[in-house]
């Protein structure tokens, strides 16, 4: 026998599932969502959604080779998916290098300095988002509204739903009339209307969010969790006082809350391992977000809420461990 | 819906490919190496001496204690030598080494007892037949199967568990035993029933052996006690706590036994081999193995007698194929890999598996990704990554408050991981902490 033998301890045998395959099945849901928002904005959003991917992986690529002088990971397709990612939450007419220097941030700061894949305890992409929100709000909140831009780089920018309710209702105004500016619950369903390059359609998220679950990538408890609590909530001061606050439809159909719930609050890294600590890691955010979105100041808060749930997750699966089989049962014999 | 255990487990790829073969007999090997710690507890002490002459089924090392085991010959011939051989646990045992006597006749009659129905024993001896014949835990554990059956009056057993799950990947042994030896194993089940004055008794089979569902079924048509259910797969059903709670909904308690549940588990080989000493007055010499792989010529099911070298196996399937990097003596999930084919088969070798080059080489183990995956497949409701990491950064306490010692090393959280890491090589290293500093506060 020319090969040695080979002695390993069990299992011998493994499922081949791996962490690259697990990434690229994340790149796949997020497909349908990229393809509307190529749709919606054209080329911008291919521009976006390409410099932030390029610097992700430039930027990781040069601080391991140069700073930390460590392995170079740029292939194992998380850099790939930060950079997506914040593209989707950015809006399409961003200057670019604002968009560098989200991309820098979400790998430098966000993932790179807490040591690397595994070990960030921010949602890289998220952290970028709200950087170049607290730094450019300006830029950050003026949105191209859909259709009539498709394939113009001048962009008319409008404001998203949320904004124009937010707005409307510190001016005194009414729900009534508020919706008529507003785009119907069809409208952004399906992506027709202004907002970040992939929180657009609904339809195309929640399509690639089932995949995600088939391919159990994700389990059902932080989406489903959010969506609900949301909905809970925001339908409660709904029905208290439809005049002064949206229904629950537009909350959930707008301002990211899908890709929020099923591709921000869901990255492995930043939520937490058990399911239980997945359903309060997902009420939390819910809770943050309306709280956010019906009296803060900034008409979207999903962001935010995500953020400061990820600081949550260490004490989160430090409390809520799956149950031991056999605790808590006394042994008669013991 | 098929019952099973409710928390984690894994559904590897079956590869069953040895279930449709009828269990055969190898030549008789010229040569046994019988290792005296075949079984959990104290090693057996020999009683034999070089150059020795025995006869088929003598004893030739007596159990050393309550919880330990007889060993008897499994062939008449000489005792060539008392030697350490290397057995599967990769480490050198004493082993009584037995040439066999090529012009005894016993050595090469084919056993053939027919169905003995009837039993006429009573309490007393049944036990006492099943002390002496050395039977143990066939299923893998080899825990001494009289210590299990050793009932004080206060006992609540109610219910005897019969395990048929076989639930690793490749093993067929126990389902080619309950497709050919049906009623004899029906028989061991009465038998243990009587002794242990149980009314009740499950036979647990996973639903990917219906063959062996519907045999049994049609066995135990008569005996009314006698139930077949047919479990859902999934890996680890064969474990006793796993099994008890598929089948009766009970949990074991934590530390505890599944006596505590007023339960006694025992797997289906082990009840063949309570039928064969108390029927027929049958030590036990020989066992089934399955021998396959992917790459083997004619894999299949052999009775085998026990302290025959694994190499004669192998020769039996047409030789180790090309590119076997890996030979594992056990299923692929919990087996032990081995050294070489020189290594014996004992009590408690269900099968050997020949592994070739692309499935046998590990992975480099990347950063954890924290997908959770680890713990939504343990079956004991632990969290393998969390004890991986403090069992490598040397943190015994927590990993002892963690409930380390609770991980029944079945392997599921190795087998999904996606950055393929080492949870369960680090979960043992550090339960063998535990239990050492344990042991030392005691």
């Amino acid at each position: 026998m020319a090969d040695p033998i080979i002695i390993s301890a069990s299992p011998h045998v493994h499922s081949a599932r791996t962490s690259k395959k697990v990434m690229y099945d994340v790149l796949y849901a997020l497909i349908p969502a990229f393809l509307v928002s190529i749709y919606v904005f054209g080329i911008s959003a291919l521009i976006l959604t390409s410099v932030a991917i390029i610097s992700c992986i430039v930027f990781e690529y040069l601080i391991q080779k140069y700073l930390l002088k460590t392995e170079i990971t740029i292939t194992d397709g998380s850099a790939l998916i930060t950079g997506i990612l914040l593209a989707f939450n950015l809006p399409t007419n961003l200057p670019i290098y604002m968009i560098i220097v989200g991309s820098l941030i979400a790998i430098g700061v966000a993932k790179l300095s807490f040591g690397g894949l595994g070990y960030n305890i921010f949602n890289p992409a998220l952290v970028g988002r709200v950087f170049l929100l607290v730094c450019f709000p300006v830029q950050m909140t003026s949105w191209p509204t859909a259709i009539e831009n498709n394939l113009s780089i001048d962009a008319i920018t409008g404001e998203t739903t949320l904004g124009i309710i937010k707005e409307g209702l510190m001016y005194g105004e009414t729900m009534t009339t508020i919706s008529e500016r507003i785009p119907s619950s069809m409208e952004l369903l399906l992506g027709l209307t202004s907002g970040s390059a992939g929180e657009m359609s609904a339809l195309a998220l929640l399509l690639g969010g089932i995949f995600l679950i088939v391919r159990k990538v994700i389990t059902w408890h932080i989406p489903v969790t959010i969506i609900v609590t949301m909905a809970i909530m925001t339908g409660i001061f709904w029905l208290v006082n439809p005049e002064l606050y949206a229904s629950p439809i537009i909350h959930i159909l707008s301002g990211g809350a899908i890709l929020g719930a099923f591709y921000m609050a869901t990255d492995l890294v930043t939520s937490p391992m058990t399911k239980k600590g997945m359903v309060i890691f997902a009420v939390g955010i819910a809770i943050i977000t309306v709280v956010i979105r019906l009296f803060g100041a900034y008409p979207e808060g999903i962001s935010f809420a995500i953020l400061i749930m990820n600081a949550f997750v260490p004490l989160i699966d430090k409390y809520f461990k799956p149950r031991r089989f056999g605790n808590k049962i006394k042994s008669k014999i013991i | 819906m098929l019952k099973t255990f409710p928390k984690g487990g894994i559904h590897p790829e079956e590869n069953k490919i040895t279930s449709s073969k009828a269990i055969k007999r190898i030549p008789v090997p010229k040569i046994v190496y019988v290792p005296i710690a075949q079984h959990i507890g104290i090693p057996s002490e020999i009683i034999v001496e070089k150059k020795d002459k025995v006869e088929i089924g003598q004893v030739i090392a007596k159990s050393g204690g309550f919880v330990s085991s007889n060993i008897h010959t499994p062939v008449a011939g000489t005792v060539t030598k008392l030697d350490m051989i290397v057995d599967s646990s990769g480490y050198k045992k004493q082993c009584i080494v037995i040439r066999t006597d090529q012009k005894n006749e016993s050595n090469f009659e084919v056993p053939d007892f027919p169905l003995k129905k009837e039993i006429t024993m009573d309490q007393k001896d049944i036990l006492q037949h099943i002390t002496d014949s050395g039977i143990v835990g066939l299923g893998g554990a080899t825990f001494p199967s009289h210590v299990k059956l050793d009932l004080k009056n206060d006992n609540k057993v109610d219910c005897l568990i019969i395990n048929g799950v076989e639930c690793e990947p490749y093993l067929t042994a126990d389902h080619r035993l309950m497709l050919e030896k049906a009623e004899e194993i029906i028989v061991g089940i009465q038998i243990l029933m009587h002794a242990l004055h149980i009314n009740k008794a499950v036979i647990g089979i996973e639903n990917n052996k219906k063959d062996a569902i519907a045999v049994l079924k049609e066995a135990t048509r008569d005996d009314k006690r006698i139930k077949v259910a047919a479990l859902k797969v999934k890996y680890p059903q064969g474990s006793e706590k796993q099994l008890i709670k598929a089948i009766l909904k009970r949990e074991v308690p934590k530390g505890g036994l599944p006596m505590d549940v007023g339960v006694i588990v025992h797997n289906v080989g082990t009840i063949y081999a309570i039928y064969q000493a108390v029927q027929y007055d049958q030590p036990l010499i020989e066992r089934v193995v399955t021998v396959t792989g992917k790459n083997l010529e004619n894999a299949s099911n052999f009775w085998v007698k026990i302290g025959t070298p694994i190499k004669d196996l192998v020769a039996e399937v047409g030789g180790l194929p090309e590119g076997t990097r890996k030979i594992v003596n056990g299923g692929p999930m919990m087996g032990k890999a081995i050294k070489n084919t020189d290594v014996p088969v004992t009590k408690g070798t269900s099968g050997i598996l020949v592994i070739s080059e692309e499935e046998a080489s590990r992975q480099e183990s990347k950063n954890c990704i924290r997908c959770g995956q680890c713990v939504f497949v343990c079956p004991m409701g632990l969290e393998p990554h969390l004890l991986m990491n403090l069992s490598e950064k040397g943190l015994y306490e927590r990993l002892s408050d963690e409930d380390v010692m609770t991980c029944i090393e079945c392997g599921s959280c190795s087998y999904v991981c996606p950055s393929h890491r080492p949870l369960l090589d680090y979960i043992r290293f550090g339960k063998s902490i535990v239990k050492k500093l344990n042991t030392a506060k005691n």
